[in-house]
C-alpha cells in the first residue's frame, strides 16, 4: 500500500489489517466474481434434448438478436424501467424537499413514515395493487359509481401501468431518503450566500442546490432503474401476457423450458446493461462533484 | 432559503398526495385482512377475524415462518461478522484499489436479485450441492453484504484515526484499541444494518426463489398462496409484517438515541 497515509500506517501495517484485506479479496473473488464469471461463461455453453454441454458457442445470443419476441422484452424492460425512474426521481425529490423545508417539527415523524413502506416487504407492496386495481379492485368499485364499466377498465391491471404504478410506489421512499440526505448536508450559510448576492429563488436552486443534491438522486435512481429493469415479481403479479419482462423469461428459462445457458444469455443481458447504467452514471455524478470539489 | 407561501402550501399539498399514494395502499392491505368474505371485493360488507384465526391453524404457514426467522437471524450474524472486517479492510486501502473493491463489493446490490440467485444455482448445482435452508443464507448473506459494508465503512471514515492513535499510545494493544475505542463508534452503524438486514431477509424473494430446497421461508410461502389465488388471509399475514416493521424500525430509533444520549 504506497499511498497509505504516515498517519495511518502504524494501524494500517497490522497482521490483521493485512488479514482483513487479503480476506476481502478473497470474497469478492468468490462471492462476487465468480458467480456472475461463472454465468457469463455458463450463456456460452450448449443445451442438447436432456443435457447440458460446456461448449463456446454463440448461439443463445444470436436467438436473442433475432427473434423479436426478446427484443421487444428487453425494449419493454427497459421502457418500465426508465419511466418508473423518471416517476419516483420527481415525486421523490418533490418528498425529499418538502422534508428537508416544510415538515417543521413533524420532521421526524414524517422521515419514520418515509423509512416505514421501505422496510415492508416488496412482494406484499406488489400485491396490493392486485387488489386497488383488479375488475373487482377499489378502483373500478369506485368509478362503477359513476356508471364507468369494469369491462372499460381493462387497462389498469394486467398492462405496463399497474407494472408502473407498483414499482413506483415502492421505490418512492427509496428516492426520497436518498435525496433527504443530500439536502440535509447542504450547509444553510451557502444558500444565504446565494441569496445575499441577488440570487433569485429559483436561480439559487438550479446553480446552488440542485446541483449538490445530483449525486444522492443518480445514486438513488441508478439502483432504481436497475432493480426494476430486473424484477419479476411486479409483472408475474400484475402484468398481462403482453408485459412480460426479461426477468420472467430468465425464470422460465430456469423453470418450464429448462433451458440454463440461453436463460444464462439473459442474465448476461441484465449484467451487461446493470454495468453500463452503473458505469455512466457514476462518470457523470464525478462530473458533476469534479467541479464542485471546494465543498 | 426563505419561500412564499404558496410555494410552501404547494409542496404541503404535494407531499399530502405523495403520503396518501404511499399509505392508502397499505390501508387497504389491512383493511382487507379484517374481511369476512373470501373473495377480496370493496366495499367490504362484512368484518371478522377468521383470517387471523386461520394463520395460526396454518401449519405451513407457520413453519415458513420459522424458517424465515432462522434463515433472517443467521444472514445477520453471517453478514455482521464478515461485513466489518470487509469495512475494516476497505478503510485501509486508498485511491483506486479501495474504490475498485468498494465497487465490486457492492455489486449484488444493484444486480437484480435473481441473477445473484441463478449465478449461485448454477455453482451449487454442479458442485451437487443439496439446496436447503443454509443454500438460502448464502445466497441472501452475499445480497445484503453491501449494506452492512456501506453502513459500517461510512461510520469508520468518519472516524479520527488519532483516537485510535491515543490509545495505543496510552498502551492499549490493537485489539484493545479495537474492542474499546473502534467498535463503540462503530456500534450503531452495526445495529442499524442488522435491524436492516433482518426485516429484508425476512422478505427477501428473488434470491430465495432459486436457492429453495424442500423448506420454504415465509415469501415464497405467500407466493405459492399468490398463485392459488388471492386470499384474506395474505392480508392478514401482510398485516401483521407491516407491524413487526413498524416495531423494528422504532426500536432502531430507541437504540440509537440511546446511544447518542
Amino acid at each position: 500500500m504506497p499511498k497509505t497515509r504516515v498517519s495511518r500506517s502504524r494501524l494500517g501495517l497490522a497482521p490483521v489489517t493485512l488479514l482483513c484485506c487479503v480476506g476481502a479479496l478473497l470474497y469478492v473473488a468468490a462471492f462476487v466474481l465468480y458467480p456472475y464469471g461463472h454465468v457469463t461463461v455458463f450463456s456460452f455453453w450448449e443445451k442438447d434434448l436432456y443435457s447440458i454441454r460446456p461448449a463456446f458457442i454463440l448461439d443463445n445470443y444470436q436467438r436473442i438478436s433475432e427473434r423479436p419476441l426478446y427484443l421487444r422484452v428487453v425494449m419493454n424492460s427497459l421502457q418500465v424501467a426508465a419511466m418508473v425512474t423518471v416517476v419516483s426521481a420527481v415525486l421523490g425529490y418533490v418528498m425529499a424537499w418538502f422534508l428537508a423545508h416544510h415538515s417543521g417539527r413533524w420532521k421526524n415523524l414524517f422521515f419514520i413514515l418515509l423509512i416505514v413502506p421501505l422496510w415492508t416487504s416488496f412482494l406484499l407492496r406488489a400485491y396490493v395493487w392486485k387488489i386497488i386495481l383488479g375488475r373487482n379492485g377499489i378502483i373500478s368499485a369506485i368509478l362503477g359509481n359513476f356508471g364507468v364499466v369494469p369491462e372499460d377498465l381493462g387497462f389498469l391491471l394486467y398492462s405496463d401501468l399497474s407494472i408502473v404504478i407498483a414499482l413506483v410506489y415502492i421505490f418512492v421512499p427509496f428516492i426520497a431518503i436518498s435525496v433527504y440526505a443530500a439536502l440535509e448536508k447542504i450547509p444553510v450559510s451557502l444558500t444565504e450566500a446565494s441569496a445575499d448576492l441577488g440570487a433569485s429563488a429559483a436561480k439559487t436552486f438550479f446553480h446552488v442546490v440542485f446541483p449538490l443534491t445530483v449525486p444522492g438522486l443518480l445514486a438513488g435512481a441508478t439502483i432504481v432503474f436497475c432493480l426494476s429493469f430486473g424484477d419479476f415479481i411486479t409483472p408475474s403479479l400484475l402484468g398481462g401476457s403482453e408485459n412480460i419482462m426479461i426477468a420472467n423469461v430468465i425464470i422460465s428459462q430456469f423453470g418450464a423450458a429448462f433451458d440454463w445457458p440461453f436463460g444464462s444469455a439473459l442474465a448476461v443481458v441484465v449484467l451487461i446493461t446493470v454495468l453500463v447504467v452503473v458505469s455512466s452514471t457514476d462518470w457523470m455524478g464525478r462530473k458533476i462533484a469534479g467541479g464542485r470539489d471546494a465543498l | 432559503m426563505r419561500s412564499s407561501y404558496s410555494s410552501r402550501a404547494a409542496f404541503r399539498f404535494a407531499a399530502a398526495l405523495i403520503f396518501a399514494f404511499l399509505y392508502i395502499p397499505i390501508g387497504v392491505l389491512v383493511a382487507f385482512s379484517f374481511q369476512e368474505s373470501k373473495i377480496l371485493s370493496w366495499p367490504i360488507e362484512g368484518w371478522s377475524l377468521r383470517w387471523y384465526a386461520a394463520l395460526l391453524e396454518n401449519n405451513q404457514l407457520l413453519q415458513s415462518i420459522g424458517n424465515s426467522l432462522k434463515v433472517a437471524t443467521a444472514c445477520v450474524l453471517v453478514t455482521t461478522l464478515v461485513g466489518v472486517p470487509l469495512a475494516l479492510a476497505l478503510r485501509h486501502l486508498t485511491g483506486g484499489a479501495a474504490r475498485l473493491l468498494e465497487r465490486t463489493i457492492l455489486m449484488p446490490l444493484i444486480v437484480p436479485q435473481l441473477i445473484t440467485g441463478l449465478a449461485l444455482l448454477l455453482i451449487l448445482n454442479r458442485a451437487n450441492v443439496q439446496l436447503s435452508l443454509l443454500t438460502i443464507i448464502l445466497g441472501q448473506s452475499i445480497v445484503w453484504m453491501p449494506l452492512v459494508v456501506t453502513q459500517v465503512y461510512a461510520r469508520l471514515r468518519g472516524l479520527e484515526v488519532e483516537l485510535e492513535q491515543a490509545s495505543m499510545d496510552l498502551g492499549a494493544n490493537r485489539f484493545q484499541t479495537f474492542i474499546f475505542v473502534t467498535l463503540p463508534s462503530i456500534r450503531t452503524s452495526v445495529i442499524g444494518s442488522a435491524l436492516l438486514v433482518f426485516t429484508l431477509s425476512f422478505d427477501e424473494l428473488p434470491v430465495t426463489f432459486f436457492l429453495t430446497g424442500s423448506e420454504n421461508t415465509l415469501p415464497m410461502h405467500i407466493w405459492s398462496m399468490l398463485r392459488i389465488g388471492i386470499t384474506p388471509e395474505i392480508n392478514a399475514i401482510a398485516s401483521i409484517t407491516v407491524l413487526v416493521s413498524v416495531l423494528l424500525i422504532l426500536l432502531g430509533i430507541r437504540i440509537l438515541k440511546s446511544e447518542t444520549r
